[in-house]
């Protein structure tokens, strides 16, 4: 059965439909990579599942509960993990501290109605174990006592997984996680969803551009082209198919845009 | 006339209590592309901002065209014929595409005075530009909006282009647009500075590159070298072999 699902998922910004009627369920154990041209709806997507946004028409469930009408911080509590690009870290706390926080809030949601100061002390060693549990887990505890703010990028991108990871996701959403990385943070990543990808547990959705990424963690490929799912299926034949080759890769010429044998205006600049 | 069209001596910056650039040489050959890499943090896009006056460096001299402009304000450098686009592309969400390609079209007063012809070509490489000509440029997407502010900054001729990161967030048809469109732009004789991470695209445009860590120039050279050297490359840049 499928962990996470959206059906006939719709948002409309005026006349103009970003997201189209959507159909797809994701099983745990494997990762889904969403591909398709700039403003095909990709984010717009996970918007729609993470609650970010309300759909027009269509429903997102999660273990066939329907999430449609709850907030996204409702949905992170069901269980829906999104990395926010840094947005979401506490930069003056340590990287313990952040995880900590993650852990509790997870608690919280589940156990109890918000927080309670007595029950945050008494849980204190407990947590902290959990979150330690996690930093091992994610390769930072090292930096545990250092503050968020001086992290390089990669490790502040690690400790976004470990939040997720500390608020007990079950569906993890992953928007260029590489993205603005250099080329020796990228693999530091890349192993780290590999990790996440063992736990059959869960589903991870993943948008990413660089097709070696994408050919190397997916099990699975669908593509959205002007907010509609045009492909779905395996790696390798999704990739050879017209729609990605044209639209996406712009490997034929017809997309590619011709070759311009000088630049319109330049003889301008001797003006 | 200088070969160089940019260099920076011995630039220093500082933001707030943070000392940044510790003493960055750098040169930008007219005509050429140079590419400047490194990790995250070591220092690029602070040398890109200090160069176009958003920082300005506390020791250190900065040379365009043989005029020194370490200490003139940021329209002036601008006013001297080079685009910039920022990191964060710093495009006007509430103003349409339109507007906010006519904003930096200083040859235009409207939308009608912008060279067609190359408003055409620039339509061929960032269809979206075209697509969403009358809409809010906040609605576009990541992708859409870093297109923009790549097109922005080519609406007219340029002597020096530098751009923080041009291929980040887009699709591969498009990065290989954008190749074609520095390609060219290089072949009109225009110099180019670029910000980059993604090593294939760079080894692909890059006449001479210059690799930054912790604040200074660590490596430059002629990209080509760089590409055909993979110890090299590991040991600057991390690349794994």
């Amino acid at each position: 059965m499928s962990l996470l699902a959206t059906k006939d998922l719709t948002i409309r910004f005026g006349g103009h439909v970003a997201v189209n009627a959507v159909t797809c369920a994701f099983q745990p154990g494997t990762l889904t990579a969403i591909v398709g041209p700039n403003g095909a709806g990709k984010t717009t997507y996970f918007n729609l599942i993470s609650g970010q946004l309300r759909a027009t028409a269509g429903q997102v469930t999660l273990d066939g509960r329907d999430l449609s009408g709850m907030s996204a911080s409702q949905r992170t509590h069901a269980g829906l993990g999104r990395a926010f690009q840094l947005t979401n870290l506490f930069p003056r706390l340590t990287v313990l501290e952040n995880v900590r926080l993650a852990v509790q809030a997870a608690r919280a949601g589940k156990h109890r109605r918000g927080f309670n100061l007595w029950s945050i002390w008494s849980d204190h060693r407990e947590l902290t174990a959990r979150a330690h549990e996690i930093l091992r887990a994610v390769a930072l505890a090292p930096k545990e006592h250092e503050l968020v703010a001086g992290l390089p990028h990669g490790d502040q991108r690690k400790l976004e997984v470990a939040l997720l990871m500390g608020l007990e996701s079950r569906v993890f959403m992953f928007d260029e996680p590489t993205a603005g990385m250099n080329a020796a943070e990228v693999p530091v990543i890349l192993n780290l969803i590999r990790k996440l990808k063992e736990d059959a547990s869960k589903t991870i959705l993943l948008v990413e551009h660089k097709m070696d990424v994408v050919r190397e963690l997916a099990d699975r490929i669908i593509v959205l082209h002007n907010g509609a799912l045009v492909a779905d299926g395996d790696p390798a034949a999704v990739i050879a198919s017209p729609i990605v080759q044209e639209a996406y890769l712009g490997v034929a010429p017809t997309v590619r845009a011709g070759p311009v044998e000088a630049v319109p205006g330049a003889s301008r600049e001797a003006a | 006339m200088n070969e160089n069209m940019l260099s920076l001596q011995g630039v220093h910056t500082h933001i707030g209590a943070y000392h940044i650039l510790h003493g960055v040489d750098l040169t930008v050959p007219r005509g050429k592309l140079t590419m400047l890499l490194g990790r995250n943090g070591a220092g690029k896009t602070t040398t890109l901002r200090t160069i176009m006056g958003l920082w300005h460096a506390s020791q250190g001299r900065i040379t365009f065209n043989g005029q020194d402009i370490t200490q003139l304000a940021t329209p002036q450098i601008a006013s001297m014929n080079v685009a910039y686009v920022p990191e964060n592309m710093g495009i006007f969400s509430d103003l349409s595409v339109k507007e906010n390609m006519l904003l930096a079209a200083r040859w235009a007063r409207n939308a009608g005075q912008i060279d067609a012809e190359r408003l055409k070509w620039i339509f061929t490489l960032f269809p979206a530009v075209q697509t969403f000509w009358n809409h809010p440029a906040g609605k576009l997407s990541g992708g859409q909006k870093q297109m923009l502010a790549v097109a922005r900054a080519i609406v007219e001729p340029r002597e020096l282009l530098i751009i923080d990161e041009p291929s980040k967030g887009l699709a591969p048809a498009i990065i290989n647009n954008m190749i074609d469109a520095f390609g060219q732009l290089k072949a009109s004789g225009v110099t180019i500075l670029l910000v980059e991470q993604n090593f294939n695209f760079a080894k692909r445009l890059g006449d001479t590159v210059a690799v930054m860590d912790n604040g200074v120039i660590v490596h430059a050279g002629s990209m080509k070298e760089l590409a055909e050297d993979e110890a090299l490359q590991h040991s600057l840049l991390g690349l794994a072999i």
